[in-house]
């Protein structure tokens, strides 16, 4: 059992979720109160990464945090070292292949929100702030969750786009799904069983209680 | 008038709007008017929830919307009391929490208090801690109520509060309003396509039709005596035909028309000259069946006689269409309860008598267009109202 790469694996996770859950609402919340030109286009490019190939995606990530392109150099000129192969790079490109999976939840936890609640929260007086926190956020929780545990899951699992970027350095870019790559291709089975039981348990009890919690929340209506 | 709200709105699309209204502390403004005749979004308008292209709205003496000066004051800082068609409560927060949100300004124990002092009110006591999906629609609907109320609003908004329950619930919570409504001192709009209801819980009615206010008046004036066809059309009136002015008897109070070979006495109505011709409409109260077997004195008044082409029965009574004059022409429509009609054996292809009371006629100009024109199919109508003929 390798610990580091699986430490590595659930802090990248947590960060990534901890990075996406208040973009996510952000922009969820923005796509489903708003109408404007052009709205498919956002959503379309959002969702790009559900079909890209990992390659394709990991392959422009690289190009785009590389020493020769502008975002590596004015990193490596700021703290000294290159955006790719690090934690930091790896985690820029998490955040980016899991836009969809934490947005697309959330913007239909918010749109199920029927638009009158939002002006009767308006008529009583109560700021945006205030409707989001005390209306909007708790209806739209069970996507809020989904979300959550989606990209959770999802970072743990990521391999195509973490090897381009991160490549496998170990405790700083090798994940455990890097690293049960790895076991198997040094013949060690063994290692690799009990790495892809690992994943396989943590990954079932996040969607699991994602499922459990949702299937008990109070019916609602929304008419 | 500065007390009140005084709201003029016009915009040529997306919803094409020339509406004008007045409410004063205390009145109930009913807005009638088909579906789609705009009556939410003039609320919309006044909540401050849709901005209008052109026009002003001033709630006691307050600018709150003044397209020429860039004025717009936003929903939340309006004071609006808003009761929307579903209620929209927050449906995660109890009856008292939903009460509570709207009155964030106070400290909480302050807020605790006056929503139970709410919700008693409306008689919800007992129920402050159950969310809204563990109310029925008439209590739901209180809750709304209560919310709307607990903000000290400036202005009431209601739109259609009864549609979304069942009947004998609508008839309690007629009563409750009324009952509520004396104790109310802020203009209160409500907006309804049923007639009855305006009818019942309004002081001043406003008919709207495509985004443009029509007559306003006191409810039954509106309904009995409209200024145009296209208002006698929309308030259900079906009896609407043509004739010619005869001359005024001033003495008497009683202006003659002549009606296909009929001379009726109407209500004297000076404005419309001798000899020009009018668009004349008789509520179905003002006509008077005859009995079969013994004639009666109030018989002499507008007598015409004619037969019975349909009998269309609609529970307690019977609606009943009249050939005057030959069954070319459109027919009388009138409603008689379903025993007199059994009693004076009336049926179809019986001849009978009525007698059109003459405070009952009512004159309006020509309106050739409308007159013409067949009513909108489905959505061109009010509730309560019957289609017009000619």
């Amino acid at each position: 059992m390798d610990w580091s790469a699986l430490s590595l694996s659930l802090k990248l996770a947590t960060w990534t979720v901890l990075i996406l859950l208040p973009l996510g609402i952000w922009v969820g919340h923005a796509l489903a109160a708003n109408r404007f030109r052009g709205k498919a286009w956002v959503e379309a490019l959002l969702a790009l990464p559900l079909v890209l190939p990992p390659t394709v995606l990991g392959y422009y990530l690289l190009m785009a945090m590389g020493g020769a392109s502008p975002l590596g150099q004015l990193y490596e000129a700021a703290f000294g070292r290159p955006l790719v192969f690090s934690f930091e790079g790896l985690l820029l490109a998490s955040v980016i292949f899991n836009i969809p999976f934490a947005i697309q939840p959330m913007q239909r936890g918010f749109e199920a929100i029927a638009p009158e609640v939002r002006d009767a929260a308006a008529c009583c007086g109560l700021t945006r702030w205030r409707t989001l926190w005390r209306i909007e956020l708790p209806l739209a929780w069970p996507g809020i969750l989904s979300a959550v545990v989606l990209t959770f899951a999802h970072t743990l699992g990521e391999f195509g786009v973490v090897l381009m970027v991160g490549g496998n350095i170990p405790g700083e870019t090798k994940t455990v799904a890097i690293a049960i790559y790895d076991r198997v291709q040094a013949f060690d089975t063994a290692g690799a069983g009990i790495m892809s039981a690992a994943l396989l348990l943590i990954s079932l009890i996040a969607i699991g209680a994602a499922y459990f919690t949702a299937s008990r929340a109070p019916a609602r209506r929304h008419d | 008038m500065t007390e009140g709200i005084r709201i003029r709105l016009q915009q040529s699309g997306p919803i094409p709007l020339d509406a004008s209204l007045e409410c004063a502390p205390g009145e109930v403004l009913a807005l009638v008017g088909p579906s789609g005749s705009g009556k939410t979004t003039i609320l919309r308008a006044i909540a401050g929830l849709l901005r209008v292209a052109n026009g002003a709205i001033h709630c006691n003496g307050d600018a709150w919307f003044d397209a020429e000066r860039s004025l717009f004051v936003a929903a939340r800082r309006r004071r609006v009391g808003y009761v929307f068609q579903n209620y929209a409560l927050f449906p995660h927060l109890s009856a008292m929490h939903n009460v509570m949100e709207a009155m964030l300004e106070l400290p909480a124990a302050e807020r605790e208090r006056r929503a139970r002092d709410v919700l008693a009110r409306v008689r919800l006591a007992g129920l402050e801690h159950r969310v809204p999906a563990m109310l029925s629609g008439g209590q739901q609907q209180r809750v709304a109520v209560a919310r709307a109320l607990a903000r000290e609003p400036q202005v009431l908004l209601l739109d259609e509060p009864f549609s979304a329950v069942d009947r004998a619930t609508r008839q309690r919570l007629y009563r409750e309003l009324a009952e509520l409504r004396r104790e109310l001192a802020m203009p209160v709009i409500l907006v309804t396509h049923d007639l009855d209801e305006a009818l019942m819980l309004s002081d001043r009615m406003c008919v709207l039709h495509q985004g443009r206010t029509l007559q306003s008046g006191e409810p039954l004036q509106v309904m009995t005596r409209p200024e145009t066809v296209e208002v006698a059309q929309l308030v259900g009136l079906r009896n609407v035909f043509r004739a010619g002015v005869v001359a005024h008897d001033a003495e008497r109070g009683v202006t003659l028309i002549e009606w296909r070979r009929h001379r009726l006495e109407a209500r004297l109505q000076p404005e419309f000259a001798v000899g020009a011709q009018v668009t004349w409409v008789i509520p179905q109260g003002h006509i008077v069946l005859h009995r079969r077997d013994r004639p009666s004195r109030g018989e002499h008044e507008n007598p015409v006689f004619g037969k019975v082409v349909e009998c269309l029965s609609l529970g307690e009574n019977i609606v009943l269409s009249v050939t005057i004059n030959g069954p070319d022409r459109p027919p009388l429509f009138l409603t008689v309860p379903a025993h007199t009609a059994r009693r004076n054996g009336i049926a179809q292809d019986v001849d009978i008598g009525v007698s059109l009371l003459s405070e009952g006629i009512h004159l309006m100009p020509v309106d050739d267009a409308r007159i013409r024109s067949k009513p909108e199919q489905g959505g061109g109508q009010l509730q309560g109202a019957g289609k017009m003929e000619h």
